[in-house]
């Protein structure tokens, strides 16, 4: 399956260049740009880990792109998102964040269902991937 | 006092005026309700009335009419005004402005003190401004345009459970509208049936699916068989997808004391999202409001039964009214226009609906029909919602006409889909997708939408059915509601 998180999921997997002209999109509007991985895709994890911190003074967009290949180099098999997040009052939240890498192959998710009382049933989202520990879970590459 | 002699300032002539305190009946505006020196204070409520007086009827009586019978008078004098500090407490029409090219319309700038109304209750504020004053027979009709809600009163109300940035970092959803549809047909499909619908558009990737306005609990599905169903769609779709989904469970009911029982079933079954409709009444609203937010829930709103009294231009509720007080009253999601489908909608006017939605300030602004700055302070947006008639080929225009905080609901445009619901959701998910991308490479997606949605197509088999279906499709009807003052190119 494919994990269809982030702004553009549902279209091919965005080229460099493509990547590049939205980096350059979010920097236009003052938007510092971060990079995240994870290996653990579950929609309710959040905390994706943080490659370094939030590229508050890089305003060129080849400079994110870069971070963005140092980390696919360092983790190819883990999930990378690029977020570009608007710091403005009114806002302080994400807004653009996007998938740029995948690892080669998604399991997807088991739906555990737990009878409970009353016909109600207790639903619980299990990542395959999550049966091996963090590290080792996508063809056991970090 | 004795009676004094003051000019008749319509007519120019002499008359005499009746003592202030004199039993009988005097007009409103010698009364003290027709004040044009008077300067709005900061705190003060202010209202813009389009009034329409009966002939013979002077603008400024009217609109102290109207100031009068919204706040502290009665038809006649009452003695026991003067146990108050009635000046005080009298709403003040201070100015009427003819409404330009339209015979025998004027607006009437009203100011009422913070001190007329109860804190945080929209009920209380309704009762006073559109209690009574709406059959009042000197007037032929009566639309209360815009309020200006002062900060100091703002304040005393929740606002929306949730907000904007919550429900998107809740949902984990950013820098695009999200996406839905109502399940379709809206009356009629058994409760597995209707999960059914929830499942495959949810799968094929909107974000939420919705119970229409009139499903709450008929014999041919119950409400907590819909709850449960819906939830095993919303749940194998979240599993199919690896994303936050969710289903709009209508908790509307008869009572206060059903609904209550519904939303914490449907808080019990997971749900993130409930709605209830405005045919349920301001208390229950904000009931429900605060409900919502005690217990992680969004709150949708659907505007059941608006337009009764919002559409016609000389009489009634402008929207964008019902939209202040919604957000006030703490909902996170309203019905607030697509401008292109099939339901009313100028696209100035809804410019100004959705700014009411959205914005942390809004500045005066006649082309949007915007009467009065209007202060929201730190309370949250809520995201408008477009529904009606819209489908994957106007994508562009919806972008450019309704932004990115918005909830595009598709529901004949998804479930309609000749290869099927899910089918349906992924053209509508990859054209805004593709749209979005564009925008933000800095294309003139609205010029190149259907280049856009073409190139988007070679790829989605789903979208280009949608797009031979559904691309030619327009609605185009003149509003019958739209501001007064139209833009005016110059040029300079």
């Amino acid at each position: 399956m494919r994990i269809t998180q982030g702004t553009f999921s549902f279209l091919p997997d965005l080229t460099d260049d493509e990547i590049t002209a939205q980096i350059q999109y979010a920097l236009d509007n003052k938007w510092p740009c971060s990079v995240e991985f994870t290996d653990d895709p579950h929609p309710r994890n959040v905390y994706w880990d943080m490659w370094g911190l939030p590229m508050f003074d890089l305003t060129d967009a080849a400079g994110v792109l870069a971070e963005v290949n140092a980390c696919r180099k360092a983790k190819p098999e883990h999930y990378i998102r690029l977020n570009a997040y608007n710091a403005n009052y009114g806002k302080q939240t994400v807004a653009l964040s996007f998938i740029v890498q995948r690892p080669s192959d998604e399991p997807g998710f088991r739906l555990d269902r737990q009878d409970a009382h009353d016909r109600t049933i207790h639903y619980t989202l299990h990542p395959y991937a999550a049966d091996a520990p963090p590290g080792r879970r996508y063809n056991g590459q970090q | 006092m004795a009676d004094t002699e003051v000019n008749g300032s319509k007519q120019g002539t002499k008359k005499k005026k009746a003592d202030r305190w004199s039993a009988g009946v005097i007009p409103y505006a010698e009364m003290g309700y027709w004040e044009p020196d008077y300067q709005p204070k900061d705190s003060d409520i202010l209202c813009a009335f389009r009034i329409t007086p009966q002939p013979g009827v002077p603008p400024e009586e009217a609109g102290a009419a109207v100031a009068g019978e919204s706040s502290t008078a009665t038809w006649t004098v009452v003695w026991t005004d003067r146990l108050t500090a009635h000046e005080h407490y009298q709403a003040k029409c201070y100015r009427v402005d003819a409404v330009p090219n339209t015979e025998g319309q004027y607006i009437a700038y009203i100011a009422y003190d913070i001190d007329l109304f109860e804190e945080g209750s929209i009920a209380n504020l309704t009762s006073s401004i559109i209690g009574n004053v709406f059959g009042f027979k000197a007037l032929k009709a009566l639309r209360l345009e815009d309020m200006r809600i002062p900060l100091h009163y703002v304040k005393t109300f929740q606002g929306p459970a949730h907000g904007i940035i919550m429900e998107r970092e809740y949902l984990d959803k950013f820098g695009r509208p999200l996406l839905g549809a109502t399940t379709k047909p809206k009356l009629g499909l058994s409760a597995r049936n209707y999960g059914r619908v929830v499942y495959e558009a949810l799968r094929g990737g909107l974000d939420f699916t919705k119970d229409d306005e009139n499903i709450n609990s008929q014999p041919f599905m119950r409400w907590r068989d819909r709850y449960l169903y819906s939830m095993e769609g919303v749940n194998r779709a979240i599993a199919a997808t690896g994303e936050v989904k969710g289903h709009y469970l209508n908790v509307t009911a008869g009572t206060m004391e059903d609904m209550y029982e519904r939303a914490t079933f449907a808080k019990e079954v997971g749900t993130v999202i409930i709605m209830i409709d405005l045919t349920i009444g301001y208390t229950a609203i904000q009931s429900m409001a605060k409900f919502a937010r005690a217990n992680s829930l969004i709150l949708h709103l659907h505007r059941a039964g608006h337009g009764t009294y919002t559409r016609q231009k000389n009489h009634g509720v402008n929207f964008r009214v019902i939209a202040k007080w919604m957000r006030l009253a703490g909902v996170d999601h309203i019905h607030a226009g697509t401008v292109v489908g099939k339901l009313e909608g100028d696209p100035n006017a809804t410019a100004g609906y959705y700014d009411t939605c959205r914005e942390m300030k809004q500045p005066i602004n006649p082309v949007k029909g915007i009467f009065f700055d209007q202060d929201w302070g730190s309370m949250p947006g809520m995201m408008p919602v477009a529904s009606g008639g819209i489908h994957a080929g106007q994508m562009g225009d919806l972008l450019h006409y309704l932004g990115e905080d918005v909830v595009l609901q598709f529901g004949g445009g998804t479930i309609g889909h000749p290869m099927g619901i899910a089918a349906g959701a992924e053209a509508n998910r990859v054209a805004l997708e593709a749209m979005i991308k564009a925008r933000n490479e800095g294309r003139d997606y609205r010029k190149e939408a259907q280049d856009i949605l073409k190139a988007a197509a070679k790829k989605c088999s789903a979208l280009d059915v949608a797009l031979s279906t559904w691309g030619d499709i327009s609605f185009n009807y003149e509003s019958t509601d739209m501001p007064d003052v139209v833009e005016t190119p110059t040029s300079t």
